[in-house]
């Protein structure tokens, strides 16, 4: 069984569809913890201890967060400065993450199209997150393709529902599969990620 | 000459302005400026009033009420409660060894024991009103001193009660026994049995109480709106004056049945309307009482009687002096507060007096001894504040705290920018938060016991009145950059800002403050960086109550910092008001305005506040551009 750790970062959840709809599906399972950053921290004053214990007993990592301005709420940017220390997340002692697997779960008010070299925003989400997968790779970890909930403005609830869903799917999946990192870098985005997988048993 | 009101209203008046003012000018303190100011218009000197002083005396023993009711009003609950052991620990032994002693004493001087004991009581007590007049003046109240002294004289007061219940049981010979004339009309439980008496006191100790919390509030609320200054005043008197008739009337001292009606007070909204009502009175009250017990001292009984009147004086003083040193030690004062408080307390009391005339009418003493001793009384008053004096200029410098603690010649440390006046559990936060980030502070305390303690723990600390010039210059203030006012008397506050401003304008001055109505007066004195004791605190407690019933932690945290921001914007807006008829009127209407900011904040926050989060705006605008172009 895989441990997943879901680092949540949202400043107005009260506010929120995506995400609020998306926490009410993760599942109550062993091994999956919600790490609320901006209920825990309402200060800013990260408890880098606490965190680094949390990074250490869990394999997958995810940072979930709405997009905002090609990046993530403030809180998470506060969270990586502090958490990620040298000499223990990166550099040259810094080993306490190697192998762990890590991957966004965003929404984006954006929809998938303009998210084009040629689209509206002129670049594809996965150099968007490059600064998340630079982080990654500094801290040796691998580092997969998000779980993406896009144009959200235009989500009705049933399919913002249906997200949900394939949200916890997606973290069934991951929790009791010892998936390859090859399987897992198939997809361009872990939406599609049960599709694959269920081909590649067939 | 004419005995009119007015001339003799201009008698007292005209001695309190002049001497009273040249009292407090040479140091001596405004009580003996009074008894002065009594001395020299009374019947052995100039004359200007003559045996009408006992009456006078007897209308200004007023004054005593209405003090006990304020400090009432100063006094929570809680806090009584905390000062149980000092009240009835101290103040029981004070009262029963002090009796015992001075009854001993009195048998030796072929008193018999009725007559002893009688003397033993009535002189174990001490003066109320001078004592806490004294410590106010001094800022003293607070310290462990002042609070000793306060349980003291509390337990005093009430031991009053079984005193006159004893007084009838010592009459030895028979009495003359009109009653008419002792007892101002009788009382309700005269000639009751025991258990009636008994329960017809506690009933009406109830009953001020289930007034207070019950009746009293809605009455000042309704008096309150009708905007009329004066019918609030009104108000305020007659609940003094109505409790202390119905005390005499059941037989209880009207001050302990003030005192009562004060606490019952203290925590309704009119408390400040009240104080500074019932305040001018009681000053003037007591000022007209200390110039009348000037006045009744008779210095032709006194050379008659001159040593005798020496000898009892002088016994009073030390036996009064070595028992509360002796108690203090007990207690475990330190020893500048135990000096502080047992020669503050040397003199006799102001009910002596009544007890006196009232021992008098039961056949225990004499005409004769009455009168000395009444001549005694009043000279252990009159010396009471000399005593004090004396105790702070010769004894205190050599047995006590310093003021400064001895320090090499180079005593100046640049690096003490910052100094913190007042320890208390305010101040003592900010200074060991300061220390945990190496920032070295000065302190200074009007407490000695925790100047030692503090001095002990490697503190830089001064001893003394911080309003004083001096004593700032000691301790830097002309190098250091910043003073925090964190000492918990308002008076001493203000008093220091304007010292501060006067002799050290370059200073930053951080005032605490208690409460708003506290708030308004630093603002109207000038000062920026005022800090509400309570505000930030409280508000975290909303913050927790908002998480615990589910909000969003960082929402609430960003409210209540919005909510403070509010607070102290509305608090501006109402210091400027400065009107006291008005002010009643405001203050309701700021917890209405309070209550609408709030639920506008609430508003404010959770919609166009939020513009940058998920902003509807965005999500309307893409919508409306979506129906106008269905391929998006």
């Amino acid at each position: 069984m895989r441990k997943i750790l879901i680092i949540f970062a949202h400043p107005v959840l009260e506010k929120s569809r995506v995400h609020k709809r998306l926490l009410h599906h993760i599942p109550h399972l062993d091994g999956i913890t919600v790490n609320d950053l901006y209920e825990n921290y309402p200060d800013f004053d990260i408890d880098v201890t606490r965190e680094q214990q949390l990074l250490l007993a869990h394999d997958i990592i995810i940072w979930q967060h709405p997009l905002y301005w090609y990046s993530a709420p403030a809180m998470l940017k506060q969270w990586q400065d502090l958490v990620l220390e040298h000499g223990w997340a990166y550099g040259k002692d810094g080993y306490a993450l190697r192998g762990k697997k890590v991957f966004n779960v965003i929404s984006s008010g954006s929809s998938l199209q303009s998210y084009q070299r040629e689209g509206y925003q002129h670049c594809t989400i996965t150099e968007v997150l490059k600064p998340f997968e630079r982080t990654a790779e500094l801290c040796r970890m691998t580092y997969l393709p998000p779980f993406w909930v896009s144009g959200t403005h235009k989500l009705e609830m049933p399919q913002i529902n249906e997200y949900g869903k394939r949200y916890n799917q997606l973290l069934q999946l991951l929790r009791q599969e010892n998936l390859k990192d090859e399987e897992l870098m198939q997809a361009s985005c872990l939406n599609d990620l049960i599709e694959i997988s269920q081909n590649n048993l067939a | 000459m004419e005995h009119s009101f007015f001339y003799k209203a201009l008698v007292f008046l005209g001695a309190a302005v002049l001497f009273v003012p040249l009292a407090k000018k040479s140091g001596l303190g405004s009580v003996l400026g009074y008894l002065i100011a009594g001395v020299i218009i009374g019947p052995s000197v100039m004359g200007f009033v003559g045996a009408e002083g006992q009456d006078i005396m007897h209308y200004a023993e007023f004054g005593v009420v209405m003090m006990l009711f304020l400090i009432g009003l100063e006094l929570e609950p809680e806090l009584l409660w905390k000062l149980r052991k000092s009240i009835l620990g101290l103040g029981g032994l004070q009262v029963i060894v002090t009796t015992v002693v001075i009854a001993g004493i009195a048998m030796l001087f072929h008193f018999s024991w009725q007559q002893a004991l009688a003397l033993g009581m009535i002189l174990s007590l001490s003066s109320t009103a001078i004592v806490l007049q004294t410590m106010a003046e001094k800022g003293l109240m607070k310290t462990s001193a002042g609070q000793s002294a306060f349980a003291v004289l509390l337990f005093q007061d009430i031991a009053v009660i079984p005193m006159l219940a004893l007084f009838p049981l010592l009459a030895t010979t028979d009495i003359l026994h009109n009653s008419s004339d002792a007892h101002e009309a009788g009382t309700w439980v005269d000639g009751q049995p025991a258990w009636l008496h008994a329960t017809i006191v506690l009933g009406v100790i109830a009953a001020v109480i289930a007034v207070g919390r019950i009746a009293v509030r809605p009455l000042l609320r309704l008096v309150a709106k009708t905007n009329m200054r004066e019918i609030f005043t009104a108000t305020a008197l007659l609940i003094v004056v109505g409790i202390a008739v119905l005390m005499t009337r059941v037989g209880l001292s009207p001050a302990l049945g003030a005192f009562l009606a004060g606490v019952v007070l203290a925590n309704s909204e009119y408390r400040h309307e009240l104080e500074s009502d019932i305040e001018p009175f009681k000053g003037l009250l007591l000022g007209v009482f200390f110039i009348a017990v000037g006045a009744s001292i008779d210095f032709g009984l006194v050379s008659q009687h001159l040593r005798e009147i020496i000898m009892w004086v002088c016994i009073l003083i030390a036996v009064k002096a070595l028992v509360l040193l002796l108690l203090g030690k007990v207690f475990k004062m330190g020893t500048e507060q135990n000096f502080i408080f047992s020669f503050g307390l040397t003199q006799v009391g102001e009910f002596a007096f009544v007890l006196f005339s009232f021992s008098f009418q039961q056949g225990i003493l004499s005409q004769e001894t009455t009168n000395v001793m009444t001549a005694v009384v009043a000279i252990s008053m009159g010396l009471s504040p000399l005593i004090v004096m004396v105790n702070e200029k010769l004894l205190l410098p050599r047995v006590g705290t310093e003021e400064t603690e001895e320090r090499p010649a180079d005593d100046i440390d640049e690096k003490h920018s910052v100094i913190i006046a007042g320890f208390g559990h305010f101040g003592s936060t900010i200074g060991r938060f300061l220390r945990a980030n190496r920032i070295p502070a000065t302190y200074l305390d009007m407490d000695s016991d925790r100047v030692d303690a503090l001095r002990k723990m490697g503190f830089k600390v001064f001893y003394g009145d911080v309003s004083r010039v001096d004593l700032l210059q000691a301790a830097g203030a002309d190098k250091a950059r910043i003073i925090v006012i964190a000492i918990s008397s308002p008076e001493k506050r203000l008093e220091m800002i304007e010292t501060i401003k006067k002799h050290f304008p370059h200073l930053h001055m951080l005032v605490r403050a208690a409460n708003r109505y506290d708030a308004y007066d630093l603002m109207n004195a000038g000062m920026l960086h005022i800090y509400r004791e309570s505000l930030d605190t409280s508000l975290r407690v909303g913050v927790d109550v908002m998480s615990l019933l589910g909000h969003r932690r960082y929402t609430a945290r960003r409210q209540a910092a919005n909510f403070i921001k509010y607070d102290e914007a509305n608090l501006k807006r109402l210091s400027s008001i400065r009107n006291p008829d008005e002010y009643v009127v405001a203050a309701r209407k700021f917890f209405e305005e309070i209550e609408a900011t709030i639920q506008s904040d609430r508003q404010y926050l959770l919609s166009e506040g939020d513009m940058s989060w998920d902003p509807d705006s965005l999500i309307e605008e893409v919508r409306a551009s979506l129906q106008e172009n269905p391929q998006g």
